[in-house]
């Protein structure tokens, strides 16, 4: 038999939305609101943050960073952990732009009330500009080259707090510098009073307010603290649900349950696919130390990608190549001398590309790449190649057949990037930025979610994570999902005090 | 399902040149290490690449009458560089996840990163000063 616990308020994750939540709701308690946050991954002690690549990616990642799409032809990279997969991110900070949000036509959602809001959490978890002597050399050939090559070149606000320039940011941060919900608002909420439970999955939602929650054991061997409930299955009543588990997570946890929500649940999925694309120079740089991703050029409207300066680790540096062999070996041999660019393309929502749950109610993700997406790969690698030859580099490696494009391509890049050497199976291509699955809309017929993320239908359900969004957001999301998931806190508390009143 | 080691070691020194220079001990690791990631996948994905490691080694009967295990070297490549790039999604992919097993086990073993001048170090900026 299960045990039953009841609450006033449980909220479903503890990422950006969720952390966010939390945080916004604790004054509550003092009320005598009970608020307890489900976390499925574990509590990390801070010398548990390793840096060692697959040690890490198994303890952070779902399926260890290798979730596949049903045809198998993309990673989806999302942590499960206390902060979500803010522990895992650089910690950029842009807000939502003007276009985009104007784009999504949600109503009620106005781009200068989102901004305010997301502007708040940058202040909240120090977003600034690195100084200069913390630049590495794989930013500044990119800011060198970039400039050269003609193109507008920005930096990235970072929410770092005594970075100490590990460069291991994506493996959860060994000296807890980077501010995410796991270090400022999580922390906060707990001191205010609200429950924190980790390695706690939420199985289903029943249509009464209950869920069915699975504590899991510590393993052996592992990573993590053990859940602060005792393992086993508990049933778990809420006067008011948050379900902020990440697009994926929440967009399965509804299909999986038995609620009357939307038609359109999990369609809508976007995710910002990414290619990595590597560069050799002649002479050594400063690139496996210091903040990893300083600088970036913004061409989503124009030409449907952005670029990103990045710095991965041996396998996953490794699988990002293309082709095999001796070619592959060389360019690996050379990692003191290689720069990074991430190229992400902007896809849009397209029929079909959505989440879905299997038998088990595991979550299956359906994509395909769309010609316009391949074409913002296509458009970013060539992009990224002309900066990285303007910046001195000797040859970059690249989908193209040859792989290596030599100095003497760098004026044929037309001819020798195109778009049949970017066939999905080809290519590593990953994705970070998990978006949709809960578009906000309207109404139940265009949308699950109203403005304030509350579910069509279903008034004490909310949602409060990237699977909100209606479209890509083109730009890195946290802030934006702190931003929304504000406005669903103060939804919480305007039907708190209507039921009051 | 378990590593079916020689098809294996003879698609991992096509893919990684020196690991044919690996001792028995850090072939076991490389192995050991492709053999926890694949335990960790759902058991569909554990049975599809089963299949496709039995793919792999008769495909080439029908050009090279030789499984894949007994061919030289540079027909090997050859072979697998065709695959990469074959029309059909379902041989791309497939290789393509055999591919990553071997990276991850190849690039994954700590000593690695000696050996490709990767030295990222938790102390950052500190540790090269």
């Amino acid at each position: 038999m299960s045990a039953s616990r009841s609450y006033d308020i449980v909220i479903i994750g503890s990422g950006a939305g969720g952390g966010t939540v939390a945080q916004e709701l604790a004054p509550l308690v003092r009320d005598g609101v009970r608020i307890l946050v489900l976390e499925k991954g574990p509590r990390f002690a801070d010398q548990e943050f390793t840096g060692r690549e697959l040690e890490m990616a198994d303890a952070l990642y779902q399926d260890g960073g290798a979730f596949l799409t049903r045809d198998g032809t993309m990673t989806l990279g999302f942590a499960s952990a206390y902060g979500g997969s803010t522990v895992v991110y650089t910690g950029t900070s842009l807000t939502a732009p003007q276009r985009v949000i104007r784009a999504w036509g949600v109503p009620g959602l106005q781009h200068g009330d989102l901004t305010r809001r997301s502007a708040k959490y940058a202040e909240q978890n120090n977003a600034h500009l690195l100084d200069d002597p913390l630049i590495n050399d794989n930013n500044r050939l990119f800011v060198e080259g970039g400039r050269k090559a003609g193109y507008l070149v920005e930096q990235f606000p970072v929410n770092v707090k005594g970075c100490r320039g590990s460069s291991l940011c994506n493996l959860g941060c060994p000296n807890q510098a980077k501010q995410g919900t796991n270090r400022v608002q999580l922390p906060r909420a707990e001191r205010a009073g609200v429950e924190v439970v980790t390695r706690a999955e939420v199985l289903r939602i029943e249509p009464d307010r209950t869920m069915t929650v699975r504590v899991s054991q510590k393993a052996a061997a592992t990573k993590g603290a053990p859940s602060e409930w005792a393992p086993g299955d508990y049933q778990v009543r809420a006067r008011i649900v948050v379900a902020a588990a990440g697009a994926i997570g929440t967009s399965a946890l509804l299909l999986r349950s038995r609620l009357p929500a939307p038609r359109s649940l999990g369609h809508g999925f976007t995710c910002h696919p990414a290619l990595i694309l590597v560069a050799e120079h002649p002479h050594p740089i400063t690139n496996d130390v210091g903040h990893p991703k300083s600088y970036f050029v913004d061409h989503a409207e124009s030409e449907r990608f952005v670029l990103e300066t990045c710095m991965y680790f041996p396998f996953v540096t490794a699988k990002s190549l293309t082709g095999l062999g001796a070619t592959h070996s060389a360019i690996m041999h050379a990692f003191p001398r290689l720069q990074m660019i991430l190229i992400l393309a902007c896809d849009h929502a397209a029929p079909g590309n959505r989440i879905a749950v299997n038998r088990t109610g595991s979550p299956i993700v359906h994509y395909r790449f769309t010609p316009e997406t391949i074409d913002g790969l296509v458009r970013g690698t060539r992009a990224a190649a002309r900066i990285f030859f303007a910046a001195g580099a000797r040859r970059v490696h690249a989908p193209a057949d040859p792989p290596l494009l030599e100095t003497t391509d760098a004026d044929h890049l037309e001819e020798r990037v195109i778009a049949r050497h970017f066939r999905p199976g080809m290519l590593a291509v990953s994705a970070a930025h998990l978006m949709g699955g809960c578009a906000m809309g309207r109404s139940a017929a265009d949308s699950v979610t109203d403005g304030w993320g509350q579910v069509h239908g279903i008034p004490w359900l909310r949602v409060a994570d990237a699977s909100l969004f209606p479209d890509s957001l083109e730009i890195n999301p946290y802030l934006t999902i702190m931003g929304l998931a504000d406005r669903v806190a103060e939804g919480v508390r305007r039907d708190l005090a209507i039921a009051r009143d | 399902m378990t590593l079916p080691s020689p098809v294996f070691r003879a698609v991992a020194t096509c893919v990684v040149p020196e690991a044919g220079r690996l001792a028995s001990a850090q072939w076991d690791e490389m192995e050991a290490i492709v053999a926890r990631a694949i335990a960790a996948r759902p058991r569909a994905v554990q049975r599809q690449l089963a299949l496709f490691f039995i793919l792999l080694e008769w495909l080439p009967l029908l050009r090279y009458a030789r499984p894949l295990s007994r061919l030289d070297p540079a027909r090997r490549t050859r072979f697998l560089d065709r695959l990469q790039r074959a029309p059909m999604l379902l041989l791309r992919r497939g290789f393509w996840g055999v591919r990553t097993l071997i990276l991850m086990g190849y690039y994954g073993r700590p000593a690695v990163a000696g050996e490709i001048g990767y030295r990222a170090d938790t102390r950052g900026w500190e540790a090269r000063r």
